[in-house]
């Protein structure tokens, strides 16, 4: 009996995952995930964000681009700064946005998820920006809304976070050139639960940096995080040693009594970013923080404030960045005639 | 009289390892004979089996059938109908349904559908502790002669190891085996997928493989102790295999199986968030599958089951981790396991004794084998059609599979249970 390859010639469930955002020419249709996207994928909205810096530094911050495009926030999880910037980029592209903050309680299931889709895409809205509590949320989204429907990921659970990557790479560009090759760059803390680390590193390497570390307890390092491309450091002062480049992750609350760490305080004692151990860091180093900021728990406040923190700047990008892939996004071409342009 | 006639088929005998063309004669619900026409024989209804193997029915060691309880999944009518017709002649059903299986009347209700339905064979297996809630000793010997063939907490923990002791002291002393599904709850719990590369990359609570090496040693040990007899389903990892591999080297008498998705998928499977694949244990690395099918191979794993489990379309449409764990699958156990014997993993005999003959010794059951006077439980299968697994066409409720779309060849065409032909593609 001959042995016969058996593997489905047609995916299981939608598109494969890592193209789903990709429509047939090659150009981005959901924003879900930094893995699987080319650099020139990545430079080229980071060039875009580029453009759209200099329209937020104007006195008339506003662009007519998405003017008629309806956009809904769509946020399953509590969050401020994403979900206002993401309005603001909206605003300044001019399209209407739409809020809507739907609390999901373990406890109260009620609606599921796939009705509370629906529902809204009978309002005949362009774009959903999704933020889960579920790693693969919006993956499974944009797996089921109709197809003229985008979906820009906001944070899904522990997984991806892209936009917030790429307005970390502006803000690496914006300080360190567009050339990533020769740089260190060191993230430290939170692993295990950063959806903002898992899509830097993916964003990192796509964009050939030399040298990605993680520095963080091994409680809170994922089992093989390695095979992402980092090298791994437990010990602060080696793991930043010579970096250009450190990005803090928020340590949560919960974390820090139980049983991923002893304490706040041994937290800080051996991971808490101060002015002192920045000294190993190469003199020119920047300091990033996705934010919210714990100050005396990841960073003292004298590196928060410093000057080599960039911590603000990163917010202020983030417009600029969320401009570019909403105006890429849905300023598509249609796929039937659209060619090969730029 | 009920006399059924099989003729002319590849008589393939797992425990003699012996192939032949031959007739199969069946009156009353039993095989009278192999080979030589009993005299004064007539037939009331012949089968052609022609260029079809002839083997005993199937056995499986864990089948979800979602009633009590659950029969917005599944019923007992729809999974046995469907068991039947994937050439299964007897499922064993584990515990914790709602209610438990923990008294005599939920095997009695759990029997009498099954006997109403008329098709594949259910056994079941008692809760170990009241309610599978890990604090009280059941009735063991009361769920023995209600007809319980063993004893199981399912995936429920027991998290003191004092009261698991006395549990198997206890099932020692009923001669009840017990049947253990692995699992340090401390270590999956809120876990969805194998702690590996995957699941980091994709951001999904990782399930560690010492949650099952952890609750192996654990129960190794405790079986020493008591002197209990135990078979260790759903194994998913290659250090699991070692300790049994290691614990019958010792002597211990210890069976083990896996389920048959476990030798076909890995982690690798579920880098879409397919829901499909989300499945307890989680589909571990490719060396761990490897590893599995090795113990296949030598024997370590004693036999191979479906862990069959029904959902409702809804129970898998949900981001990954919100998706309900497990696979439909009765329909797709025959045919993964013989592409075993196409990848040259085992021999055709090897694969039907996983299915039948080393299942039904592991129940204590009286099936699993073609002999005169022994139950006319058959399964009769065509090893050379090619066809496509459709979840149109399954008759399970759950439609809930990985496989759909893939390439089988072999297939049922008869099942005949107690003598009688149930099923016919």
């Amino acid at each position: 009996m001959a042995n016969r390859p058996t593997r489905p010639t047609d995916p299981l469930i939608g598109n494969d995952s890592w193209n789903i955002q990709l429509d047939s020419n090659g150009k981005l249709k959901h924003f879900l995930t930094i893995e699987g996207l080319g650099s020139d994928m990545l430079t080229s909205i980071l060039d875009t964000a580029e453009s759209f810096a200099n329209v937020n530094e104007q006195r008339v911050k506003k662009v007519p681009l998405l003017r008629g495009k309806t956009i809904v926030n769509l946020f399953f999880e509590a969050s401020t700064r994403t979900r206002t910037t993401f309005e603001l980029a909206a605003k300044r592209l001019s399209a209407d946005i739409l809020n809507i903050n739907i609390s999901t309680s373990a406890t109260t299931k009620g609606e599921s998820l796939l009705d509370t889709l629906q529902n809204l895409q009978a309002m005949l809205c362009d774009m959903f920006i999704v933020r889960h509590s579920d790693s693969g949320a919006a993956h499974f989204i944009a797996g089921n809304v109709a197809p003229h429907i985008s979906v820009i990921n906001a944070g899904d659970g522990r997984h991806a976070h892209p936009t917030q990557a790429m307005l970390d790479m502006f803000t690496i560009r914006r300080n360190k050139g567009r050339d990533f090759g020769g740089l260190r760059v060191a993230i430290v803390g939170d692993l295990l639960h950063s959806r903002v680390a898992r899509s830097q590193i993916h964003a990192l390497n796509i964009l050939n940096t030399g040298d990605v570390r993680v520095i963080a307890p091994r409680t809170l390092l994922p089992t093989d995080i390695e095979d992402m491309g980092v090298s791994i450091y437990t010990d602060l002062e080696a793991g930043i040693k010579d970096a250009d480049v450190i990005i803090m992750l928020r340590l949560q609350k919960e974390r820090m009594q139980g049983a991923f760490l002893p304490s706040e305080h041994e937290y800080y004692s051996q991971y808490g970013l101060t002015e002192e151990r920045l000294r190993v860091a190469r003199d020119d180093a920047i300091v990033m923080h996705p934010g919210p900021i714990n100050r005396g728990v990841e960073i003292e406040s004298r590196v928060a404030d410093g000057e080599r923190s960039v911590i603000l700047d990163q917010v202020t990008y983030g417009i600029s960045v969320r401009m570019a892939v909403m105006s890429m996004v849905l300023g598509r071409e249609p796929e039937q005639n659209a060619t090969e342009a730029n | 009289m009920n006399r059924l006639l099989v003729s002319n088929g590849l008589i393939l005998d797992p425990v003699t390892q012996s192939v032949k063309t031959s007739n199969v004669y069946i009156a009353d619900g039993n095989i009278i004979a192999i080979d030589h026409e009993p005299a004064g024989f007539e037939a009331d209804r012949s089968i052609d089996a022609t260029g079809l193997i002839i083997s005993p029915g199937l056995v499986d060691l864990s089948a979800r059938l979602r009633e009590p309880g659950l029969d917005f999944k599944a019923d007992i009518h729809s999974e046995v109908t469907a068991a039947a017709s994937a050439g299964i002649t007897t499922l064993c059903c584990p515990p914790d349904t709602d209610p438990v299986i923990d008294e005599p009347a939920v095997v009695e209700l759990i029997h009498r559908k099954a006997a109403n339905a008329a098709h594949t064979h259910v056994v079941t297996l008692g809760a170990l502790t009241r309610g599978l809630e890990g604090h009280l000793l059941s009735e063991m010997a009361t769920l023995k002669a209600a007809g319980c063939v063993g004893v199981s907490n399912s995936r429920r923990p027991v998290a003191n190891t004092l009261i698991l002791r006395r549990a198997y002291s206890y099932a020692a002393s009923c001669g009840i085996t017990i049947f253990i599904e692995p699992d340090e709850h401390w270590l999956s719990t809120g876990g969805c997928a194998h702690d590996g590369k995957v699941a980091t990359r994709l951001g999904l609570q990782g399930i560690p493989v010492s949650a099952e090496t952890v609750a192996i040693s654990r129960a190794l040990e405790l079986i020493l102790e008591t002197g209990a007899r135990a078979h260790f389903g759903r194994l998913s990892s290659a250090h699991g295999v070692e300790l049994i591999r290691r614990a019958k080297e010792r002597g211990m008498a210890i069976t083990a199986d896996v389920s048959a998705h476990q030798l076909f998928l890995s982690e690798m499977d579920i880098n879409s968030f397919n829901s499909m694949c989300h499945v307890l244990p989680p589909l571990r690395s490719q060396r761990d599958m490897e590893a599995l099918r090795e113990a296949v191979k030598d024997g370590v794993i004693d036999a191979i089951c479906s862990d069959h489990q029904p959902h409702e379309p809804d129970a898998k449409q949900a981001p990954f981790a919100s998706t309900e764990p497990g696979i439909s699958s009765l329909e797709s156990l025959l045919p993964l396991t013989l592409r075993l014997v196409h990848e040259q993993v085992v021999p055709t005999y090897t694969a039907l004794s996983l299915l039948s003959t080393q299942p039904a010794a592991i129940l204590g059951i009286e099936a699993g084998v073609l002999a005169a006077n022994r139950p006319a439980d058959i399964c009769i299968y065509d090893p050379e059609q090619d066809w496509q697994l459709d979840t149109s066409t399954m008759l399970s409720r759950g439609k809930n599979t990985p496989f759909a779309g893939w390439n089988f060849q072999g297939k049922v065409r008869h099942t005949i249970i107690d003598g009688r032909l149930v099923y016919t593609s």
